[in-house]
């Protein structure tokens, strides 16, 4: 895009097309003859990551709207629909949910990048301006895309950030109305989030352009921050940076295939399963990790205005910095004292996030104060009085002698440099997440050993049958289990049980059909095509019959319940696998009756004292003891038993792909490794000519 | 830059070539569960299970049309005279030639079971409509017999026929 193309079409059909198009040439001088430095670090391949990351969106984006329905009453069970019932639904879901957040880590690093080495400075402003749009742009779709689901976090989540509006003077409230479509947050809201989730990815798109457009005019900074003078000071975009960013990318990508296969909850939210419920707001709202540093100024601020203005402003304040910041010398490398503040900076970005996590109160609120006054002031004080104060070391002549100069140590650096990166990063993620989960008041429940956890795990499937079979006698009475189907009792990585054994139970049930001819609703025998039979004909029957407490569907219990894991054991959860919080609860709480509360516990008329539900006083009975289901297969008939067979079971309702997701997992983990380390070769081969 | 170029192969050309494959091999592999998607998913399938139908209401000249898969399927019970005419017709004079007896199942002659979509574009005929005391679809004009057969029109093929058994003499199960 920058200057008269040196593009030469080979063959006759491509001349043709080339002087009446000359979309060859364009090609050929953005991404093949473009010359770009060749001192980049690899932080310089997130610009490609971020890339190959907005078009994965948009894939994965636009095949679940082909399945998904933007109804109050079917959003929900009909994302349950694509991870069950679509092919590779699962896999689709994941990349697309896990994909958010990586999208997310990429552009921080990429931002990070950007502010470290300099690179909003003349002549790069409108490039870096551009990157904030974006950046704005992402976080307005991330925001909308996660209350599709419609899910509790959703639901509450759009009524809390949708309110954040009502804070404006005179108009706030009208706006807030114009935003739901209705006098609270409810279909007609759903409807065009989804519509605006669907076409801001686009939008992005096309600013992507221009910021790749604006950076092909002005040229890639780097990290000496000096500009490229003589052919000495640059390689061809193509092999050198291609093979680059192609290694960058599938590293990446390793990264990302760790959430998608063995982690898909783990950046999510337990609440996020239980469906909308506009009468319940959950114990702790909290917005996906990547808002969380806003969101705690936000709350820092004590006035509903200067909290809305001061999150914004948090943004709205990178634009400027190309003014704030008027060092002549772009990269930190070279300016010892601003390089301390900036880590200082983003050591105050990773504590905001985790403060966001941390409930309102106490001193947490106080801490809030200082780190967003420390936010600000980085931008409005400390950089405009470096760049007055600050004598900066002398930069390197070019980018050749800064080359020849940092050969020898680079690259331990660069290693150096990304893991310390990758472990800040993680730890403010997880910390972010781990925050997210409601830290009730009940008892830690003690972890089990689960077949299914760890990077190999299968279900037992004996306890499957087992806990099918408890479910069916003990929990069926008063719990439904509305996303389950008799066929799924047959489908591979589940009970086991073969298509006939599973027509056989759904035969078992009388199941309402029709109308019939004459317009009768009429009974008739189970099909492996219907659904659990629900105990209650609706939420109000069962409330009714279960004193005033709705038993809740038990379909994604398993994964619906959670438990904080506490500092630092959330960030080892990270690298062991551990996701089985919703299995040990529900074991616990089990087993967690007592017939006498401990002294000075009351429980109330109704309700029964239970070690590990929260509060304590829970209105379902015990519900199991021992002997009360007879075993064929000569397991005990144990209370500990039934509930780990049963437990066992309500794991394999919640994630019924679990299997094919760990195996697929192995594959891609595998295949991407081998691809990585053929991609590092290669580079290296093709990068031997250029130093 | 500089431009290696040797007649023999090099570790270098195998490094390429092999990293070449595994990208296309990627590329390949992320596509498949892509384009499978869009097949009919679980749910679709265990709700296109077989259907029974109840045989017993039709009386002898009245048809109903049922649904499966999502496709009208009509059940004729056919008079004595709609069974002759379609008899009576030389197969091979037919634009899809198709004995009658092929089209039913032996002992249940007067029930005809055909798939009520249009071989032409996919409208729904109408029964007892048309010359043929069969079926007639009034998008484009095509006739069919009273076995469902093409006779006159622009549609290339007969109705086809379900997989279907007699569960017993009033009781049928499609698919």
């Amino acid at each position: 895009m920058s200057g008269p193309s040196t593009y030469q079409p080979q063959n006759g059909f491509m001349k043709w097309v080339e002087t009446r198009l000359p979309i060859g040439g364009l090609v050929h001088s953005s991404f093949v003859a473009y010359p770009t430095p060749r001192n980049l670090n690899y932080w310089w391949t997130f610009g490609g990551i971020l890339s190959m990351m907005l078009a994965l969106q948009i894939v994965t984006g636009v095949i679940l709207a082909m399945h998904y329905t933007p109804h109050v009453d079917m959003a929900f069970n009909s994302v349950e629909a694509i991870v069950r019932d679509v092919n590779f639904g699962w896999l689709l879901r994941n990349m697309h949910a896990a994909g958010a957040s990586m999208f997310f880590i990429a552009v921080y690093i990429h931002m990070f990048r950007g502010l470290y080495y300099g690179s909003y400075k003349a002549p790069r402003e409108v490039l870096w301006i551009l990157g904030v749009i974006i950046y704005l742009l992402m976080m307005a779709t991330g925001f909308m895309g996660y209350v599709l689901p419609w899910g509790q976090m959703s639901f509450w989540g759009a009524t809390v950030i949708t309110n954040l509006f009502s804070a404006i003077p005179v108009v706030g409230e009208s706006i807030v109305t114009l935003l739901w479509g209705g006098y609270s947050v409810g279909n007609p809201t759903l409807n065009r989030f989804f519509s605006l989730h669907y076409l801001l990815p686009f939008v992005i798109a096309g600013v992507v352009v221009l910021h790749v457009w604006a950076l092909h005019v002005a040229g890639q900074n780097n990290p000496a921050g000096v500009e490229p003078k003589t052919e000495k000071d640059t390689v061809p975009f193509t092999p050198y940076a291609t093979i680059k960013d192609a290694f960058g990318m599938v590293c990446f990508l390793i990264f990302f295939s760790w959430f998608i296969f063995y982690m898909p909850n783990y950046l999510g939210d337990a609440e996020n399963y239980i469906q909308a419920n506009p009468g319940v707001t959950p114990a702790h709202i909290v917005p996906e990790w990547y808002y969380l540093p806003f969101y705690a100024i936000l709350r820092s601020i004590p006035s509903k205005l200067g909290g809305v203005i001061a999150m914004f402003g948090a943004i709205v304040v990178l634009a400027f910095l190309p003014w704030l910041d008027t060092a002549k010398t772009r990269s930190l490398r070279y300016r010892p004292l601003a390089k301390q503040f900036f880590w200082i900076f983003v050591v105050v970005c990773l504590l905001l996030g985790w403060l966001g996590g941390k409930p309102a109160e106490g001193v947490y609120v106080t801490v809030g104060r200082i780190l967003t006054f420390c936010y600000f002031a980085y931008f409005l004080l400390v950089l405009p009085i470096l760049s007055r104060i600050e004598t900066p070391r002398p930069v390197p002549n070019s980018i050749a002698d800064d080359v020849l100069a940092k050969s020898g140590k680079k690259a331990a650096t660069t290693t150096a440099s990304i893991a310390v990166a990758l472990l800040a990063g993680a730890a403010l993620l997880a910390g972010g997440v781990d925050q997210a989960r409601a830290a009730d008041h009940g008892n830690t429940p003690p972890s089990q050993s689960w077949s299914f956890a760890g990077p190999f795990g299968k279900y037992d499937r004996g306890a499957l049958q087992r806990g099918y079979q408890v479910y069916k006698e003990v929990c069926s009475t008063c719990h439904s289990m509305n996303l389950l189907h008799f066929r799924n009792l047959a489908d591979p990585g589940g009970p086991g049980f073969t298509a006939a054994q599973a027509a056989a139970l759904a035969a078992g049930y009388q199941v309402q059909d029709g109308p019939n001819d004459a317009g009768d609703m009429f009974e008739r025998p189970g099909r492996v095509a219907d659904r659990f039979p629900a105990p209650f004909p609706n939420e109000n029957a069962a409330r009714a019959a279960n004193g005033g407490a709705a038993p809740p569907d038990l379909s994604l219990i398993a994964k619906a319940r959670s438990y904080a894991r506490g500092f630092p054991q959330f960030i080892f959860d990270l690298f062991t696998q551990f996701q089985e919080q919703g299995p040990n609860y529900i074991d616990a709480l089990l087993q967690g009756y007592e017939e006498n509360p401990p002294a000075g516990v009351t429980v109330p008329e109704g309700s029964f004292y239970n070690k590990y539900f929260p509060g304590h006083a829970i209105k379902m009975p015990k519900p199991l003891s021992d002997d009360q289901v007879t075993y064929s297969d000569g397991s005990p008939q144990t209370v500990a038993q039934y509930a780990h067979d049963v437990t066992t079971f309500l794991m394999w309702a919640a994630e019924p792909h679990m299997e094919a997701r760990k195996q697929l997992g192995m594959q891609v983990m595998i295949f991407l490794i081998v691809f990585a380390g053929l991609l590092y070769f290669t580079k290296k081969k093709v990068w031997a000519d250029a130093h | 830059m500089t431009t290696a170029s040797s007649a023999e192969p090099t570790r270098r050309d195998f490094l390429y070539v092999a990293t070449g494959a595994f990208a296309a091999v990627g590329t390949a592999a992320f596509v498949w569960p892509l384009i499978s998607q869009m097949n009919p998913d679980a749910s679709t399938i265990a709700a296109g299970a077989p259907i029974q139908v109840d045989l017993s209401p039709i009386a002898v000249g009245q048809d109903i049309k049922v649904f499966w898969r999502g496709k009208p399927i009509y059940i004729m019970n056919r008079t004595q005279k709609q069974i002759d005419e379609a008899r009576a017709v030389p197969v091979a004079s037919l634009p899809d030639p198709e004995s009658d007896q092929a089209r039913v199942k032996e002992g249940h002659d007067n029930w005809l079971i055909v798939i009520g979509i249009c071989t032409h574009l996919g409208c729904v005929p109408l029964a007892h409509e048309g010359n043929y005391d069969g079926f007639f679809c009034p998008c484009h004009g095509s006739q069919y017999d009273s076995s469902g057969r093409i006779r006159q029109g622009p549609a290339p093929a007969n109705l086809p026929v379900p997989p279907y058994t007699f569960v017993s003499d009033t009781k049928v199960q499609i698919g």
